[in-house]
């Protein structure tokens, strides 16, 4: 499916494009959502200028920092079993912070692919990976990549024969899910830079296993 | 600091109860039978928070459960499994 | 399968295919999930469990109509509303004004 990242900063037109569910600005829930806003900064509980603030830090995250950290632990075998064994402890030596999560690297290999969901209400280290992709936060992929994985992950383009097991890891309380993915064959020499630049968001979720080499 | 309960490889079962307050235990993993994959930290737990009984920090757990156990018609390999996080006072030891 | 318990326990249940179509978040939603971080930060709430606790809380009809973001908007507001830190009549005129500007304006 999605070999090329859409996700951040991109060339093409900004019209927005809306999907059915997703409201303009002037449906009753965005009306409340902004009213409330409103009432909020009139009373001085935050300012227009720590919303910008906050808006600016959630904009920049984005799944590239779920691709150094995949990348540093391809090249450092050390680094990659402290992320495997706390994951949270390990983000912070490169200057991540998911606190207070339990920040949780599931990795894949030849005969393992895991897949994360929320199905409860859509749990997603935005602040380490950026915003969740829309179908991430549908009722149809909560209510159904539980219950038949595979099919699902065939949507996304993903076909896997049974002598891989797939492991969904459903994020029902405090941690926080990455998917480490299976290091492609042919990069052996490469750069931690250039592994990094492989990564993509779907592959960091699990709702892609194969990554696409230039 | 609290000691686990229960350790890694345990079989445990998730409690089938539906408290009227939040809870973050979904619907299909009720009753159901997994084994302890990891002991996790302490968490401030929501349902005693949401009752108002303060934000008491209680251990989670995360439990590995079998698709086909969980699911009738199950269309995968014999191996895939479902892991979930769920607070101690959730579980119990099973056989 | 049990039971769902509340709108948004719907691990499990079938559905249709998934929309794969990528979409913008649009400024107003990243407006709403800066107005939640603050106002944990700020101490309006004390928990992020107390609007899930909103969000669940929603009638079947209003979680399946809403989107995610308008979801959060009105728990956050059902919660502040219940703790009294906006009231109910501020909240009703202020989305009437908010209302009045986009037809104007926008």
């Amino acid at each position: 499916m999605t070999d090329h990242d859409h996700d951040h900063e991109h060339e093409h037109d900004h019209s927005r494009t809306f999907q059915a569910d997703h409201a303009e600005p002037t449906s009753d829930g965005a009306r409340i959502g902004l009213a409330l806003r409103e009432l909020l900064i009139e009373a001085g509980h935050y300012t227009a200028e720590e919303e910008q603030t906050v808006i600016a830090a959630m904009q920049g995250a984005s799944p590239r920092d779920g691709g150094k950290i995949a990348a540093r632990a391809w090249v450092d075998a050390e680094y990659k079993k402290r992320l495997l064994d706390n994951g949270a402890a390990a983000i912070r030596e490169l200057g991540y912070e998911i606190e207070p999560y339990e920040f949780t690297v599931m990795e894949n290999d030849s005969s393992t692919h895991n897949i994360i969901v929320c199905t409860l209400c859509s749990c997603y280290p935005r602040s380490l990976l950026g915003m969740s992709p829309a179908w991430y936060k549908s009722s149809t992929y909560r209510a159904r990549v539980v219950r038949e994985p595979r099919t699902v992950l065939t949507e996304f383009g993903v076909k896997l024969t049974n002598d891989i097991d797939v492991r969904v890891h459903d994020s029902t309380a405090e941690l926080r899910y990455m998917v480490l993915p299976e290091r492609p064959i042919g990069t052996e020499d490469w750069s931690e830079a250039k592994l990094a630049a492989l990564i993509t968001r779907d592959s960091l979720i699990g709702t892609q296993r194969e990554l696409v080499l230039p | 600091m609290n000691a686990p309960l229960f350790d890694v490889g345990q079989r445990v079962r998730i409690h089938d109860r539906t408290p009227p307050v939040h809870h973050r235990v979904p619907n299909y993993v009720k009753g159901q039978v997994g084994t302890v994959e990891r002991v996790c930290g302490m968490h401030g737990e929501p349902e005693k928070f949401i009752r108002g009984d303060g934000n008491p920090r209680q251990r989670i757990y995360r439990i590995k459960i079998q698709q086909e156990n969980l699911w009738q018609e199950y269309q995968g390999s014999a191996r895939d499994c479902l892991e979930v996080e769920i607070f101690e006072h959730w579980l119990e030891a099973a056989k | 399968m049990n039971e769902p318990w509340g709108p948004h326990d719907l691990g499990g249940q079938k559905g249709g295919p998934v929309d794969l179509a990528e979409h913008d978040t649009a400024y107003w939603e990243w407006q709403i999930d800066a107005m939640i971080r603050l106002s944990l930060k700020k101490g309006l709430i004390s928990d992020f469990a107390e609007l899930r606790d909103g969000v669940e809380q929603l009638t079947q009809d209003d979680y399946d109509r809403c989107s995610y973001y308008e979801r959060w908007a009105k728990s956050l507001a059902h919660t502040l509303v219940s703790r009294g830190v906006v009231s109910d009549e501020q909240l009703t005129k202020q989305i009437e004004s908010v209302r009045r500007r986009q037809e104007a304006g926008a």
